[in-house]
């Protein structure tokens, strides 16, 4: 039995999610940033997390964004098998970016990668489809500046370099984005799977609760070890020192092939916007 | 958000500094001081520089003289009705070092932004007597608290790249760069370094 919903109801959801996303950060990044600033020792660090904190409050208040780069819209779209979507999905998605960031007063920030003309809607977002099994359709919808995503990487090793190298990879990157991608940061890794899949698996690494700990056991205790070197390299909070470059690291894995070790690193800035719905 | 602690304080205590730049005062100001800026600044991001640039290629005049002038790089959020500006937090500046060291040629005195500048860059400002400052990137929406008018100046079709004239009050920053060439990111480094 198919459950029907109407493409209507799907923009609809995608333009609240982009109003929703840029003003009100959800309690995961709040909680990590106030834990970030009670356990922050070097006094000016203290005081910038105090104003990220204060920063978030104007915006969901006043209706400003949380910042002005309202970022390129990635949409990761879990389908259910049994559903049948009555209109055309992907431009639904599409049609709810344009109005989001246009009745929301979201920056466009999306243009040609040639000419650079600005699209003048934020469009197109990148789509993400999963066919999943049951009747309903979950939404994730995640806005990314680009002084974070600038600073991603994606390395092939060789599977010789082992853990030992990817840990020094990961912390490579980190260090040299500096106070780039606005530290303190999510850190979103992806191990294996092949070329795609690794930076597709370090972006979803982002989706996941800030701070929530990987399911296996050795991926968890990988995730404290960066997580713990990361923050003894001392850049700290907007480069300026203290002891919370990052305030988590996610990693997912995915088997890869026997020759391959693919490791991708994809950062997130503090201002970590994110939002999902079930419909 | 009832767990909000702010101390106030924190932005009360920081140098006050006028703008433009007086070039008595630009060598006062060292690296990793926290300074309030107040008075008039331009903007201009990634769009700007490249048409400013393009301009000073063709031989023509800019929109505005830069001359002891401070630009930050910012590409606001749309205003509301009614409100100033949209977000307007600091941009990261790397992608404008390639043009950096024009502006600072024509006078440039400051310029603001997030992130670490180039060598290039570096010598760039220390040659021309020039600063670097960093605002605090991802506060958009309490520094647009900071600015008191913005209006457009030119390049108003490159939408949130083009350059505005902003007057702000209270505008926080930390000095990156300073008159005698220090770079205060390199100096946290050396501190953590130094600490082992």
């Amino acid at each position: 039995m198919m459950r029907e919903i109407n493409s209507d109801v799907i923009r609809q959801a995608v333009s609240e999610l982009a109003i929703g996303a840029a003003h009100d950060l959800e309690p995961d990044i709040l909680d990590a940033l106030l834990a970030a600033r009670d356990r922050e020792t070097a006094p000016l660090a203290k005081n910038i997390i105090e104003l990220l904190l204060t920063n978030a409050d104007i915006a969901s208040r006043e209706r400003v964004p949380v910042c002005q780069d309202t970022g390129t819209c990635i949409v990761f779209v879990s389908l259910g098998q049994d559903v049948h979507v009555i209109g055309d999905l992907q431009a639904a998605i599409q049609e709810g970016v344009r109005i989001g960031y246009d009745e929301g007063f979201l920056r466009k920030s999306v243009c040609d990668p040639l000419t650079r003309k600005n699209t003048g809607t934020n469009t197109p977002a990148v789509v993400h489809f999963d066919i999943v099994a049951g009747d309903k359709i979950k939404i994730s919808f995640l806005p990314k500046g680009c002084g974070s995503e600038n600073m991603s990487a994606l390395a092939m090793l060789p599977p010789s370099a082992g853990i030992e190298g990817m840990v020094r990879y990961v912390i490579e990157r980190v260090v040299a984005a500096g106070s780039n991608p606005c530290p303190p940061v999510v850190v979103g890794v992806g191990v294996g799977g092949n070329f795609e899949k690794v930076a597709l698996l370090a972006k979803k690494a982002l989706l996941r609760e800030v701070g929530q700990a990987s399911e296996r056991a050795e991926v968890a205790e990988l995730e404290q070890r960066l997580l713990g070197e990361i923050n003894r390299q001392g850049q700290g909070v907007h480069g300026l020192g203290g002891i919370n470059t990052a305030l988590a690291v996610h990693i997912e894995t995915f088997p890869s092939h026997i020759a391959s070790l693919p490791v991708a690193v994809n950062i997130q800035c503090h201002a970590h916007r994110h939002k999902e719905i079930i419909l | 958000m009832s767990l909000l602690r702010y101390n106030p304080e924190f932005l009360n205590n920081l140098k006050e500094v006028s703008l433009p730049l007086a070039a008595d005062v630009l060598p006062t100001l060292a690296a990793g001081e926290l300074v309030s800026l107040n008075g008039v600044l331009y903007t201009g991001r990634d769009q700007t520089h490249r048409r400013l640039c393009a301009l000073l290629d063709e031989g023509k005049e800019l929109p505005v003289d830069l001359a002891g002038q401070l630009l930050y790089y910012v590409g606001p959020s749309p205003a509301r009705p009614g409100r100033v500006i949209g977000a307007a937090g600091p941009t990261t500046s790397y992608r404008m070092d390639l043009y950096t060291p024009r502006l600072l040629e024509l006078g440039l005195a400051a310029t603001m932004g997030k992130g670490a500048r180039s060598p290039e860059t570096r010598a760039a400002m220390q040659k021309h007597g020039a600063i670097y400052l960093a605002s605090i990137g991802g506060a958009g929406a309490l520094l647009a608290k900071c600015i008191k008018k913005s209006e457009l100046v030119a390049f108003g079709d490159a939408g949130p790249e083009a350059m505005f004239r902003f007057e702000v009050e209270n505008f926080p920053a930390v000095v990156i760069n300073d008159v005698q060439g220090r770079d205060y990111y390199a100096m946290v480094a050396e501190q953590k370094k130094s600490e082992g």
